[in-house]
C-alpha cells in the first residue's frame, strides 16, 4: 500500500526548555524510520529547511506566557491537522507556572533592570487553554517511546495506548520494592500518570509527578498519609508544586496546605 | 519421612538442586529490601534479619540472629515467575500478501522455589484452579508452571499483617510442596526439619546430609506452629462473609474507604491471587510487524471497567467495593473458594495503610450497630 505523499509533521516551541522536542531527536534508533514515514516539515532544532504548512501532525511544546505567543497558538491551530501538546509545560503550564502563585510583577521588578521592557502575562498556562488540542502527551520531559507511540498511532490512525493510570503499576510491574511502604520517603507516584517507567522510585528516589496527575488522582488521602511521615505543610505545598504545579488536583493540594 | 538437617548443612539442599538443574528462586536481599530472586547460595538468604509489618509500613530490620527464615512474605510474589508482569505474546510479521505469526517460544528454567508459605501455596493452588482448570486454560501459566520444585517454609513468627489462621491457609504448608522445612532453634542447636511431599521431594531429600529426624524435633516443630497460630498480627472473621458483603452493597462504609482509597493499584499487583492482565497490540512506525503483550493489570483502573460509552465503575467506592467483595465474596461463587490466602500484602503494601480485615469488619460492626439502634427504638 504505497502512498501518495508523506505526512508533514510540523514541531513548534513555546515558554519551554526545548528537552521534549529533543526527545524526538533523541530517539536515535527509531529516527531514521520517522524520517522515512513522514516528512520533518517545520522543526528549527533539526533542520533549518522550512516546508510551508498546512501539517498534518503539530508538536507543540511549552505554555503561554506573553500576549504574542497567545495569538501565535491560534495561527499554529490553523496551520494543523492534528495538534499534539507534548510535555508538562504545554500540558500543564510547566515549572513556569509558579508564577501563578505569586504575582509576576514581583518577580520581573527584582530580576530585570529595565522591566518596562518585559511584556508577559500574569499566569503561565497549557496549550488547551488557547486552542483545541486533540491529544496531550504528559512528562517532564516527555518518554520519547510514548511520543513514537503517539505519532505512529496518528499516522496509522489507531488510538495511542498511553495509559491514564498511576505510576505504581509501572513500579510494581518492574518488581520496585515501594519506597514509602519500606523507606517512609514521600512519593508522588499513587496520584501520578504513568509513562515514565517508574523511573525514581527505580533509584530509590520518591515520585515528583513529572507526568501530571493521574485519572482520579486522591491526592488529599496522599497528603494526610504524609503528614503521618512527618512531612510538614510547607513542604506538602512544595510536594505538589513541582512541574505540574498548575494541574488542577496538584494545584488544589498544594493550595489545600499553603500557608 | 521427616528429616533433620543441621543448619550447616543447608547448602546441601541447594547443591542438590543446582545439580538437580533447577534454577533456584528464593528471599533474598536486594537495596536493603527483601525480593524473590535467583539465588545459589544459603549465603544469598537474608539470615538475621527480621520484619515488622502494619498497614502501610514495612521494615526489614536486622535481628543479629542466626536464623534463614525469620521473616514473613515481602511485596513480591511468586507469580512474578508463574505469571509474569509483562510478556510478549506474540509478534506478527508481514509476509507477501499476508502475515506470519512468530510465537514467543522463550525457554524456561526449570526452577527449584525456596521459601514458599502456607499462604503462598494456597494462592498458586488457586491460579492453578483458575489459570490452569478452568474453561479458560493459559498456555503461558501453564509452561511456567510446570517443572516447579517447591520449598514450603513453615511459620513460626507470623508477621503484623499476617491473618493467615482466619483463611485456613497456614501457618504450617500441609500439601502442594515438594519438600516443608522448618527452621528451629532450641537448646539442641539450630536445624531444620524437613518433610517431604512428593516423589520428587523424597527424591531430593535423599541427596541432602540430614539424618533421621526423633520424637523431640518433630514435637518442637508442632509447638512452634501451634503457638505461631496465636501470634496473627490480624484476623478475619470470615463467618458468612459471602453474605454479608452482599447485604453491605449499598454499606455507607464504602464512601469513607473511598476517602482514603488512592485507587493506585497496589493491593492487587501485590496480590498473589488477583491475575487481571490487559493484552496491548502494539505497532511501531514500521507497519510490517506488530507484537502482541500481556501485563498486569488492576481493577482499580477506569480502563479496566471500559465498555462501549465509557467506564463502568468510575467511582473509588466502586472500584475498591468491587474489589473487596470478588476477593472475599463472589470469588466464591465464580471459583467454588475465597479468594484471599490471608498473606496481609495488600494491607502492609497500601501506600496509606488501608486494611482488609478492619473494612469487613467495620461492614460488620455496621450492620450490628444498625440493629442495636433498632432495638433501642422499640
Amino acid at each position: 500500500m504505497a502512498r501518495e505523499r508523506k505526512p508533514k509533521l510540523a514541531v513548534w516551541k513555546f515558554a519551554s526548555c526545548d528537552g521534549c522536542q529533543l526527545s524526538l531527536l533523541d530517539c536515535e534508533d527509531e529516527l531514521l524510520a520517522v524520517a522515512d514515514k513522514i516528512t520533518i516539515a517545520n522543526f528549527p532544532e533539526a533542520s533549518r529547511a522550512v516546508i510551508k504548512g498546512p501539517y498534518d501532525v503539530s508538536l507543540v511544546e511549552g505554555s503561554i506566557t506573553t500576549p504574542h505567543d497567545a495569538e501565535r497558538i491560534h495561527k499554529v491551530r490553523r496551520a494543523s491537522k492534528v495538534l499534539v501538546t507534548i510535555g508538562a509545560c504545554a500540558t500543564a503550564g510547566g515549572i513556569q507556572a509558579l508564577r501563578n502563585f505569586s504575582d509576576v510583577k514581583d518577580f520581573v521588578a527584582i530580576v530585570y533592570p529595565s522591566p518596562e521592557y518585559i511584556v508577559t502575562l500574569n499566569k503561565s498556562t497549557p496549550i488547551s487553554d488557547h486552542v483545541f488540542v486533540d491529544y496531550e502527551l504528559r512528562g517532564c520531559p516527555i518518554n520519547k517511546y510514548q511520543l513514537l507511540e503517539v505519532v505512529s498511532a496518528f499516522l496509522i490512525g489507531r488510538k495511542p495506548i498511553i495509559p491514564p493510570y498511576s505510576v505504581c503499576m509501572e513500579c510494581k510491574r518492574k518488581g520496585n520494592i515501594c519506597v514509602m511502604v519500606a523507606h517512609g520517603t514521600p512519593c508522588l507516584g499513587p496520584v501520578t500518570q504513568a509513562g515514565c517507567g517508574a523511573l525514581c522510585p527505580s533509584y530509590n528516589r520518591g515520585c515528583y509527578g513529572c507526568f501530571g496527575p493521574k485519572e482520579t488522582p486522591n491526592t488529599n488521602s496522599l497528603a494526610e498519609w504524609c503528614k503521618k511521615l512527618n512531612v510538614s505543610r510547607d513542604d506538602l505545598t512544595r510536594f505538589f508544586r513541582n512541574f505540574n504545579a498548575y494541574a488542577d488536583s496538584f494545584r488544589k493540594e498544594s493550595e489545600a496546605h499553603e500557608r | 519421612m521427616i528429616l533433620v538437617l543441621e543448619s550447616g548443612n543447608l547448602q546441601s539442599l541447594f547443591d542438590t538442586l543446582i545439580s538437580e538443574k533447577y534454577q533456584i528462586i528464593g528471599p533474598t536481599l536486594d537495596n536493603s529490601a527483601l525480593i524473590y530472586d535467583e539465588i545459589t547460595n544459603v549465603d544469598d538468604l537474608p539470615v538475621g534479619y527480621t520484619d515488622e509489618q502494619d498497614g502501610g509500613r514495612y521494615r526489614l530490620v536486622k535481628s543479629g540472629g542466626k536464623k534463614y527464615f525469620d521473616y514473613v512474605v515481602g511485596q513480591h510474589t511468586w507469580k512474578r515467575y508463574l505469571y509474569p508482569p509483562e510478556k510478549k505474546l506474540f509478534e506478527l510479521k508481514r509476509k507477501g500478501d499476508g502475515f506470519e505469526i512468530v510465537e514467543n517460544k522463550q525457554e524456561i528454567h526449570k526452577r527449584a522455589f525456596i521459601g514458599v508459605r502456607a499462604c503462598e501455596i494456597e494462592a498458586i493452588r488457586i491460579q492453578d484452579e483458575i489459570l490452569l482448570e478452568g474453561p479458560y486454560k493459559d498456555a503461558d501459566y501453564e509452561r511456567c508452571r510446570q517443572n516447579i520444585f517447591i520449598v514450603a517454609v513453615n511459620c513460626v513468627r507470623p508477621g503484623g499483617t499476617c491473618f493467615c489462621v482466619s483463611m485456613g491457609t497456614g501457618p504450617r504448608a500441609t500439601k502442594g510442596f515438594d519438600l516443608a522445612i522448618t527452621e528451629i532453634v532450641d537448646n539442641s542447636g539450630h536445624y531444620f526439619l524437613i518433610e517431604s511431599g512428593t516423589k520428587a521431594g523424597e527424591k531430593i531429600m535423599k541427596e541432602i546430609k540430614g539424618k533421621e529426624a526423633d520424637q523431640n524435633a518433630i514435637e518442637t516443630a508442632d509447638r512452634l506452629m501451634k503457638e505461631a497460630e496465636n501470634k496473627m498480627g490480624r484476623r478475619l472473621d470470615t463467618d458468612d462473609i459471602k453474605e454479608l458483603l452482599y447485604r453491605n452493597f449499598e454499606s455507607s462504609r464504602w464512601e469513607v474507604v473511598a476517602q482514603r482509597c488512592l485507587n493506585c493499584g497496589n493491593c492487587t499487583l501485590v496480590c498473589p491471587t488477583c491475575f487481571c492482565i490487559n493484552i496491548e497490540d502494539i505497532s511501531g512506525l514500521e507497519v510490517n510487524s506488530a507484537k502482541r503483550v500481556r501485563k498486569w493489570d488492576s481493577c482499580f483502573t477506569l480502563d479496566h471497567s471500559y465498555i462501549y460509552g465509557g467506564s463502568v465503575r468510575t467511582s473509588a467506592k466502586a472500584r475498591y467495593r468491587q474489589w473487596l467483595t470478588h476477593k472475599l465474596a463472589s470469588w466464591i461463587d465464580q471459583f467454588g473458594m475465597s479468594g484471599c490466602v490471608g498473606c496481609g500484602r495488600c494491607i502492609t503494601w497500601c501506600p496509606v495503610g488501608i486494611d482488609i480485615t478492619e473494612e469487613v469488619q467495620a461492614i460488620r460492626e455496621s450492620e450490628g450497630k444498625g440493629k442495636i439502634m433498632a432495638d433501642k427504638e422499640e
